[in-house]
């Protein structure tokens, strides 16, 4: 009897705490269902210094959970009407596409190379990688600008796919899950006359599946997030992604802005709901000592 | 050693193939824009400049908006990246308790981690505005408001955010290395007499520790890159306290000053290789220590 109550306390903790973490995103999707009006009468006042629109008495934000009236008119707006929104979407998706299928490619052959062969600099080249996969953006800004520009890729989208590919994230991480295959596997196959390449489609790949998988999942969290880059590389508006388009939109209007939040993580959500346990090993694997 | 010379040498070969996609386009796009900013770090002018040495440094470290970005920068690592921590292992202790619904309420504490930043904006602009929620509570409460964006405040709102947005990850971590423990050291503890506390530092937070250096390096390295959420909320010109080492590169990028961009960044990187050259060192001593 006292385990029980010991264990619905903490349960009733923890779910208190749960839903307090979750309470943004959840006031995101019921205020997402908010009509133009509903928005603008609550959270008019956000942004304004006085209070003259009140005579000059305080006007608080109403912060409402509960919507009074049930509307899809935002949705509407975001998916029907406004094409631009729909069009920005696309933008992402594509970019976040051409990421991941290229980090993964070329992210699976490196981490082949440093996880299972033996070559001089091995190491140190690794560490360099490591760094870099480190640095904030900000770090390499100028030289990339310059590059971008050599290139002829400032405002397009491979600016912001091919660093994209390259980058060091892919890896690591792989490597670190190859790491964790018993070298005899390989050593095996070579006895056997297998190539490098045969066993790294034939042996390596099929084990590595779930953390493709998991690395699918995190790639995805990753830059379906990003905002520096295609704010540095794409001048037109029409071109970027929708994760920097979104604060444009919540600052013209509000009520667009939530459907608009909500429409951009709903993908995210899903698929993290779907794939969670990928993605909690993917966190696990490159969260092994180096 | 012959034997290991030839495995190498043929090694070498094949590894060229596999390396090669990544290692040119990593150049081009990763060490090839290192390298040319370390460059510029030295010279006076980007194109055709000459050599000037450390000038740009020593200018650089005497230029108040530097400094007040380091130093923010600092403050904010020092203080929101030790709460996070310590709010995840509460956090994971508990979770790794025997409770109802565990699977469920690890999801709802992990699910922030894959929320799109941009996607909760307008909740923390609705939160800690002038006119915002937290205000109006506070005004119920009898408590004057605070203008949480524009003052020393608005620190403590990035960390709120920075805590939201990591905790999952951390939890993720702590979880699988708890899970790692076996049990039996808990009983044989137990056996020995020993009370919740001691099990706690002995063997809890010992086993922990080698999983703690990579959220502690993992939790500065995203602490460096708090801007994403400080520019969201708060623009290009954020409240003193929040500007940080990034908001400064940033801005030094839209006003053309190559020289101080470089110079701060390559200061940034070697920080950054001393605290993972230095984790790592520490943790190897560590692991080596245990066994």
């Amino acid at each position: 009897m006292k385990v029980v109550i010991k264990k619905g306390a903490i349960t009733l903790l923890l779910c208190l705490l749960a839903t307090l973490l979750l309470l943004p995103i959840l006031i995101s999707f019921t205020n997402s269902l908010m009509t133009e009006q509903e928005i603008g009468s609550n959270y008019d006042m956000i942004g304004e210094m006085t209070d003259a629109a009140n005579d000059g008495e305080d006007a608080f934000v109403n912060l409402k959970l509960i919507p009074d009236w049930v509307s899809f008119e935002q949705y509407d707006k975001v998916l029907i009407e406004t094409p631009t929104y729909l069009n920005l979407f696309w933008n992402s998706v594509y970019m976040v596409a051409f990421i991941i299928a290229g980090q993964v490619i070329v992210g699976a052959l490196a981490a082949y190379a440093f996880a299972k062969l033996r070559f001089r600099g091995r190491d140190q080249m690794f560490f360099i990688y490591l760094i870099t996969m480190l640095m904030p953006f900000q770090v390499t800004l100028v030289p990339n600008y310059i590059i971008a520009d050599k290139l002829g890729l400032l405002n397009s989208a491979y600016a912001i796919i091919l660093p994209g590919i390259f980058g060091a994230f892919g890896v690591f991480m792989l490597r670190q899950f190859m790491l964790s295959i018993p070298t005899a596997y390989v050593e095996a196959a070579h006895m056997d006359g297998a190539g490098h390449s045969r066993i790294f489609v034939q042996i390596i790949l099929p084990l590595i599946k779930p953390a493709l998988a998991a690395l699918i999942v995190l790639l995805f969290v990753d830059y379906w997030n990003m905002v520096e880059q295609p704010l540095i590389f794409l001048d037109d508006d029409f071109r970027q992604p929708l994760s920097v388009y979104l604060s444009v939109i919540q600052q013209e209007a509000r009520g667009v802005g939530f459907a608009a939040s909500v429409f951009y993580m709903l993908p995210m959500v899903l698929l993290f709901l779907y794939a969670e346990s990928y993605f909690i090993e993917g966190v696990q694997t490159s969260g092994i000592k180096g | 050693m012959a034997m290991f010379l030839k495995i190498m040498r043929r090694h070498s070969v094949v590894a060229v193939g596999f390396l090669a996609p990544s290692v040119i386009g990593f150049s081009i796009f990763y060490l090839i824009p290192f390298a040319m900013g370390v460059h510029y770090s030295f010279m006076n002018r980007s194109n055709g400049g000459s050599f000037v040495g450390l000038t740009n440094y020593k200018e650089l470290l005497a230029s108040d908006s530097f400094l007040k970005a380091a130093k923010n920068t600092f403050l904010f690592t020092s203080v929101s990246v030790p709460i996070t921590i310590a709010l995840s292992l509460l956090l994971a202790l508990l979770l790794n308790q025997s409770i109802y619904f565990r699977n469920w309420l690890r999801t709802a504490y992990v699910l922030p981690l894959v929320v799109p930043v941009a996607s909760v904006v307008l909740i923390w602009q609705l939160l800690f505005d002038w006119n915002g929620a937290v205000n109006s509570w506070l005004h119920e409460l009898g408590v004057s408001r605070m203008d949480w964006m524009k003052s020393e405040w608005a620190r403590g709102v990035l960390s709120v955010v920075y805590a939201w947005k990591n905790i999952g990850y951390n939890i993720i971590l702590f979880l699988a290395g708890l899970q790692s423990i076996p049990k039996d050291y808990y009983e044989t503890a137990e056996l020995e007499g020993a009370g919740a506390i001691r099990k706690f530092t002995r063997i809890t937070l010992v086993y922990l520790t080698p999983k703690m250096f990579f959220v502690v390096l993992m939790g500065l390295i995203s602490s460096f890159r708090i801007f994403r959420e400080t520019y969201l909320i708060a623009g290009d010109y954020p409240h003193d306290s929040i500007y940080m080492l990034q908001h400064y590169m940033n801005n030094m990028f839209l006003s053309l000053d190559i020289q101080r961009l470089t110079s701060a960044a390559v200061i940034m990187v070697v920080c950054l290789i001393v605290l993972v050259t230095g984790m790592f060192t520490l943790e190897r001593r560590f692991t080596s220590d245990l066994d």
